[in-house]
């Protein structure tokens, strides 16, 4: 083998063994210590220079008790259960909102449509953290929101939503919007329009034509899209912190905290190495999906 | 048999409104003149004169560019030697290892990528600051990067590679005269991805910075829990005005590029 080679090959390769890899091994051993008040503040600490004899001793004071500890309080199950359910109804939500946005502009006439994929493209270059911030003035109680409905007199009282569950939707649907839409506008873009003629001269209506051939053929797209969303959605921190309320239960918020403010490193570790095994099944599922695209592509 | 019906066109009306207003309501509450940032006072520069006198936001804004320009340069080189391992290296020991490694980090969770990173600068005695941030960075904006080139590799013609080096190029040579060329827009667009990656991030920035090394991020998430201020809207008006100028200017360059080299085609078929 080349020399050129092996050297183009390894320096890509040893950088991401040395910070992607080898840190999940690290947070994986810390979830097996114990919390102590020491500096780092978890036991054991593995002592290289005691040899083998430390290194046996080392590894039989890992356990599984922050696992055990996980199960018995009902705090995390309950901050599993709600991400779950948190990042489910986002992503319905985006779907029915992204779906009709893809759907106008595959329809638009062709010349409008590299602008239209910039407009959408465009929020993603712009900071999340602002997109979200940019929420906050708006569902506050005394909010653009509120203030606009009571001026129509919709309400009679302001609605609570900033705070919510609520508010951590609206967050997740605009913020991934586009994530959804682009996939699902490539598939519809992609339609071979004769597929409609067709049905249209054998007798289908336009709303029927479209519920027969148009949504069944874009459904990769709905779903690539929908994946999209649901697995950085699982894990989000900034949303629920800047526009959820003390009770809304998500995992990612709940991992930060045990960090920054519980300093239960062990803890935390935990709740990582289980969401990344909870995670891992969409993404298997995900990458299948994308997998069957190609192949039906060539 | 496409028809623009009217449903379409509302549901683009209402669609393009959900994403921009928003940004909109943000961007003119920047100019009020009132501390409520939801009741309108008046026209006023003066949130923008005070985040210029704001050193803290401005410290913060110098370590976010130096982080980006660093960690976008590096996993540039980075990204693209790994995008041309997986398209032209063949096959190796630990191959679907590497491709797993480039794709895993895209839907990794950032609490996890920050956790796993700090506890690794931890361990090896690392102290945090500028520098850790820089290799976080680079170590997930590498994978989008390679992503990215790796779609261009893959769509163009290898002969002409081939023919680079039947003509007596080294493989080096070969990519530097001719792969480079062909894919160095990709190569532009991953290093514009992994610079926005770079500026946008918090979660990996605040388990990674040390207490000197606060980036931009950092210091308005800090702020902005306490509630909106305006001072914190002017800031978001300019990054969205520097993106959106930056967006614009990159596709109307790569618009003319490609026109460019339509032209170019042209007329070497006709000579």
């Amino acid at each position: 083998m080349r020399p050129g080679r092996t050297l183009l090959i390894l320096v890509p390769y040893l950088w991401l063994l040395a910070l992607f890899l080898v840190p999940f091994g690290i947070v994986f051993k810390i979830s097996l210590s114990d919390t102590a008040l020491a500096i780092p503040p978890y036991l054991p600490t593995l002592d290289l220079s005691a040899g083998w004899s430390g290194f046996m001793e080392f590894l039989s004071e890992l356990d599984f008790e922050n696992y055990v500890f996980l199960t018995e309080d009902d705090l995390y199950l309950k901050a599993y259960l709600s991400s779950l359910s948190i990042a489910l109804f986002s992503t319905v939500l985006t779907l029915l909102v992204g779906f009709p946005i893809a759907y106008g502009m595959a329809n638009a006439p062709e010349h409008w449509r590299p602008a239209l994929m910039m407009l959408v493209i465009l929020p993603f270059w712009t900071s999340f953290l602002i997109r979200v911030y940019a929420w906050m003035g708006i569902l506050a109680n005394e909010g653009f929101l509120n203030q606009f409905l009571l001026w129509t007199g919709i309400i009679a009282e302001p609605l609570q939503i900033m705070n919510t569950n609520k508010a951590v939707y609206i967050g997740i649907v605009y913020t991934y919007l586009p994530f959804m839409v682009l996939p699902i506008y490539a598939t519809l873009e992609k339609l071979d329009g004769s597929l409609l003629e067709a049905a249209e001269d054998l007798g289908c209506g336009r709303t029927e034509a479209f519920w027969r051939v148009t949504f069944p053929l874009s459904r990769p797209g709905m779903v690539a899209g929908s994946f999209l969303v649901f697995i950085p959605a699982l894990g989000e921190f900034v949303i629920p912190s800047l526009l959820g309320g003390s009770s809304t239960l998500m995992i990612g918020k709940v991992l930060w905290e045990e960090f920054f403010s519980n300093r239960d490193w062990p803890v935390a570790s935990a709740v990582a190495v289980v969401l990344l095994l909870i995670l891992i099944i969409p993404i298997v599922l995900f990458q299948r999906n994308q997998q069957k695209q190609q192949e039906a592509e060539q | 048999m496409r028809k623009f019906t009217w449903f379409n066109a509302v549901s683009l009306t209402l669609g393009f409104a959900f994403l921009y207003i928003p940004m909109l309501i943000l961007i003119i509450f920047s100019f009020n003149s009132s501390k409520l940032v939801t009741v309108w006072a008046g026209f006023s520069t003066k949130w923008y004169v005070e985040l210029l006198q704001n050193e803290a936001f401005l410290d913060a804004a110098w370590v976010t560019i130096k982080v980006a320009v660093a960690s976008s340069t590096a996993a540039t080189v980075l990204g693209t030697m790994a995008a041309y391992v997986l398209v032209r290296g063949g096959r190796f020991a630990g191959r679907t290892l590497f491709s797993g490694m480039i794709y895993a980090p895209l839907v990794m969770p950032e609490v996890i990528t920050g956790l796993s990173l700090l506890l690794l600068f931890i361990a090896i005695g690392l102290d945090r600051g500028v520098f850790t941030i820089v290799l976080a960075h680079t170590t997930f904006s590498m994978c989008y990067v390679s992503v990215v080139v790796s779609s261009r590799l893959v769509s163009f013609d290898r002969s002409v590679e081939e023919a680079a080096l039947d003509l007596g190029c080294t493989p080096f040579e070969a990519f530097r005269l001719v792969t480079l060329p062909i894919i160095f827009p990709a190569v532009i667009s991953g290093w514009l991805l992994a610079f926005t990656l770079s500026l946008d991030d918090l979660v990996i920035a605040s388990f990674t910075a040390g207490p000197s090394s606060t980036t931009l991020p950092i210091k308005i998430f800090s702020s902005v829990r306490l509630g909106v201020s305006p001072e914190i809207n002017a800031l978001s008006t300019i990054m969205i005005a520097i993106v959106a100028i930056g967006v614009i200017a990159a596709s109307l360059v790569s618009k003319q590029a490609i026109a460019r080299r339509n032209r170019e085609k042209k007329e070497a078929i006709q000579a």
